[in-house]
């Protein structure tokens, strides 16, 4: 007899297991993918998910290894799984004791472009009333330090922050004088389009390591029709912009935004092929945001979410076919999605944050001293709601802002997990609160899930994802190398 | 493969009972230290005052030396300055415990452990070898605080409970400035308690390596022969992270481990992505290996692809990883970044087909046990680019 025991004595003794917390959702037809409490996720088949639910999957049974071993269910030969899960959970959590990393600064509305697609931007010379006052600078810094984070990201936003480069001058010596004591990891973005860069703006970037955030929709004809400026020359000085910033500041110290437009969702080829050319890593397939005109014609919008998910489909393959020959570029939706599919780290993206990102995540601080607990929130003022208004920098304290109703009644409301049908839903660890989106749509900080574009549009995103990775296992390789980048 | 220990022939016993000696060629130290060294003789020198004399030929020492003579044989010739040994006059047994040249110098503490497994290169025995800790003690004490690096095996070493935690003190008391291994399966740290006591030794360079050889609970106990194994080495595992100490997962990759080998990378990547390094291994072919072949062979080259996604996940989250005790041959291209020489140079050795490869130099080689039992029937030499 030998002296070494078969694998069998170490299965449990009794067939009984208990289960976890997790939920499951149709992917197609024939599977269902289950997420448990820490977002990993597992997908099987009908039968297999009766039978674990029924308590009569059979513990030598391929699905029954995986799903202990990922915490679905826990049997007498184990019982670590709830260490593991809460400590997966606490640790995709701990960014909420941060609080606020991210202060935008919309230094002016003012801009030279004129672009459809903004609701912000003023055509103006009037700095008295679209510029933001060095008063206001200094108030809004102040609260931007009063945040425990280690981390302070201030973002220059616009209009054209560049038409008020001198407050940005101002506010980055102060931030760096004020975190002298403090120590903080600052750092600083401008959000531009490039077409005012100069040299002495750049030699200021350099010396202050400020990164650049731009434009960029697509190719030239697209780019200049969705980006109208006098001179119609917004593509050519984009570019421009761009390779005068990576000779100065270093070619990974700019990056680029493309805004979806319907003039867009037929060109998604041409739109990442710009990217490539212009020498990016990179793109963001961005939605189209709902703030204005789709806003208006719920149909519209409603049809648009399907051609942005054919749109978004199209381009995705096209990135995976790229690196599959070898080419590195990133989605960097998709990454961010996968980053909460595959690791216990909050990417920190405001609109997939659950409680919400709103003043949490970010904060903004307009022209004109008034606070916002997202950029949303301040386009959805724009056109006449200030629901998600905090107060002013001026006249509220830290306190008044942070812990208002204002904020907090949203984020409560909003928390996906206790959300009626987020609850439910197998996709929550991956999705987020949206309550500005769903109080511009639906009139409520939870609004109507079935008839949320956010949702469907986010849910879509996830099955596509996780689809690919059942199919095609080079997709899934990639995939977890942009969950980590 | 070097020769560790063995028997000589004792030409003279005057001490009786064993005793640990540094090897010299210097007949001229100081007599004080005299007392505690084994003089490696030649022609000419005046062994008075050695505790111990190694000669290749009796015929050169004269009677009526006030030391122990043992007659040195040929695979014992690699003792050089420096080197310590056991040597026992009343058995002619000696012990090579450290080799100043090396960089492999491993230090048995224990035979005995709570573990059972499968591939075990160095089976457990139930019997008080508590002596070893002893004669480690003392080593240490021996060892020149020049050493780069040492590790401690076993057997299980934390089943001494405190004088394991004393051991590491004297360890880092007496090598401040040595890079220590060890080898354990982490159970004992389940207490956080002695998880405390480890980490109170603030030792600068400590990192324990601890098996985890399935994501699945039940696998892992089966290679393991022990019910509860898992739940205590992964609680192990996260005291010792709350604690800041460094951590090593590794992996021997054999029959019974390679089916969820990819499984199991990404289980310590999502739950334990903290550990410090993970080391993914090739079977060495001794031990209770040799007994359980059958259950536990598999070729190397037939899971190579198996092992590059494995060390894929690894890379993709951004962990340390390293391929150890393969051949070049036998594995695919894509894992270089993570593929090491490692295995201890005593007991490795290359193949008669292996001159002729182009990569030799930059190849690990084999277990001279692989050698001698089992290799991969894939071995082949790379042509000279």
């Amino acid at each position: 007899m030998s002296q070494f025991q078969a694998i069998e004595r170490y299965q449990p003794t009794r067939p009984t297991y208990q289960l976890l917390p997790f939920r499951f959702t149709p992917l197609d037809e024939h599977q269902y993918v289950l997420t448990n409490l820490a977002g990993e996720y597992i997908v099987l088949d009908r039968p297999s998910l009766h039978e674990f639910l029924a308590h009569r999957l059979a513990n030598a049974d391929p699905a029954y290894i995986d799903l202990r071993a990922r915490h679905f269910l826990m049997d007498e030969s184990t019982a670590i799984a709830p260490t593991l899960l809460s400590l997966k959970l606490r640790t995709r959590y701990q960014r909420l004791a941060e609080f606020t990393g991210l202060h935008l600064f919309v230094v002016t509305l003012r801009c030279e472009h004129s672009c459809p697609y903004c609701q912000v931007s003023r055509r103006s010379q009037d700095t008295q009333r679209y510029d933001m006052t060095p008063e206001a600078a200094n108030a809004a810094l102040a609260l931007a330090f009063r945040s425990p984070s280690k981390h302070i990201k201030i973002e220059f936003q616009g209009g054209e922050p560049l038409l008020n480069f001198p407050l940005i001058q101002t506010i980055v010596l102060e931030a760096e004088s004020r975190n002298q004591a403090l120590g903080k990891d600052l750092a600083f973005v401008i959000a531009t389009n490039l077409a005012l860069i100069n040299d002495d703006i750049l030699s200021f970037c350099h010396d202050h390591a400020i990164l650049l955030s731009t434009s960029l929709d697509g190719p030239k004809d697209l780019h200049n029709v969705n980006r109208p400026r006098p001179g119609g020359d917004s593509y050519e000085r984009t570019v421009r912009g761009i390779t005068l910033a990576r000779e100065v500041l270093g070619h990974d110290r700019v990056s680029a935004l493309m805004t979806t437009t319907e003039a867009s969702l037929s060109r998604v080829h041409d739109i990442i092929n710009e990217y490539v050319v212009q020498g990016f890593k990179g793109i963001f397939l961005r939605p189209l945001s709902p703030y204005g005109f789709a806003l208006k014609t719920r149909s519209y919008h409603a049809y648009n979410t399907e051609r942005w998910l054919s749109f978004y489909r199209q381009g995705l393959d096209h990135i995976i076919e790229r690196n599959r020959q070898g080419h590195d570029f990133t989605e960097y939706y998709a990454s961010i999605i996968l980053k909460k599919m595959f690791t216990s780290e909050d990417p920190g993206y405001v609109d997939l944050m659950s409680p919400a990102g709103i003043g949490i995540g970010a904060a903004v601080y307009n022209y004109d001293g008034s606070v916002y607990a997202s950029d949303e929130s301040r386009m959805l003022a724009e056109m006449g709601k200030d629901t998600f208004k905090l107060g002013h920098v001026l006249t509220h304290t830290y306190e008044e802002l942070f812990t208002s109703p204002t904020l907090l009644d949203p984020l409560e409301e909003s928390f996906a997990y206790s959300s009626p049908m987020c609850h439910d839903c197998a996709f929550e660890p991956y999705c987020g609160a949206d309550p500005v989106y769903h109080y511009a749509m639906h009139g409520d900080f939870v609004g109507r899930k079935p008839e949320s574009e956010f949702c469907r549009r986010n849910m879509e995103t996830f099955r596509y994802l996780i689809l690919k990775m059942e199919n095609d296992p080079f997709a899934k390789r990639l995939f977890l190398q942009w969950a980590n980048r | 493969m070097l020769k560790l220990s063995g028997r000589l022939p004792v030409l003279q016993n005057l001490n009786g009972a064993p005793y640990l000696a540094t090897v010299t060629k210097d007949e001229h130290l100081a007599p004080n230290l005299k007392p505690t060294r084994a003089l490696l003789m030649s022609e000419g020198m005046n062994p008075i005052g050695f505790k111990a004399i190694l000669v290749k030929d009796h015929r050169r020492v004269s009677p009526g030396q006030d030391s122990d003579v043992f007659q040195l044989e040929e695979e014992f010739e690699y003792l050089s300055e420096g080197d310590i040994v056991q040597l026992d006059p009343s058995s002619g047994s000696m012990r090579c415990l450290y080799r100043r040249n090396s960089d492999h110098n491993t230090i048995l503490l224990t035979e005995q452990c709570d573990h059972y497994c499968l591939m075990c290169s160095q089976p457990p025995k139930r019997i008080d070898d508590s002596w070893l800790l002893t004669e480690a003690t003392e080593l240490i004490s021996r060892i020149p605080q020049e050493t780069t690096c040492l590790g401690f095996s076993g057997g299980e070493p934390t089943l001494y409970g405190r004088a394991f935690i004393d051991l590491l003190t004297h360890t880092k008391t007496c090598l401040p400035m040595t890079a220590i291994d060890v080898l354990s399966n982490g159970r004992a740290f389940k207490d956080i308690g002695f998880a405390r006591q480890y980490a109170a030794i603030q030792h600068p360079d400590l990192l324990i390596g601890i098996p985890v050889y399935s994501d699945d609970p039940v696998r892992h106990n089966y290679v393991v022969q022990s019910q509860g194994a898992f739940d205590e080495t992964i609680r192990g595992i996260l005291n010792l992270k709350s604690l800041n100490q460094r951590v090593e997962i590794r992996i021997v990759i054999h029959r019974q481990t390679v089916g969820r080998l990819v499984k199991t990378c990404e289980f310590i990547a999502r739950n334990l992505l903290f550990v410090d390094h993970v080391a993914l291994m090739g079977l060495e072919i001794t031990g209770f290996t040799r007994p359980n072949l059958e259950a536990l062979w598999i070729d190397p080259y037939e899971y190579k692809d198996v092992l590059s996604e494995a060390v894929g996940v690894l890379n993709s989250y951004g962990m340390h990883a390293s391929v150890y005790n393969h051949q070049l041959c036998t594995v695919n291209s894509d894992i270089g970044g993570n593929y090491r020489k490692s295995i201890s140079d005593w007991k490795n050795e290359y193949l008669d087909e292996c001159r002729a490869c182009s990569k030799v130099q930059d190849c690990g080689g084999f277990f001279s046990s692989s050698k001698r039992h089992k290799h991969s029937q894939y071995i082949k030499p790379f042509a000279t680019p």
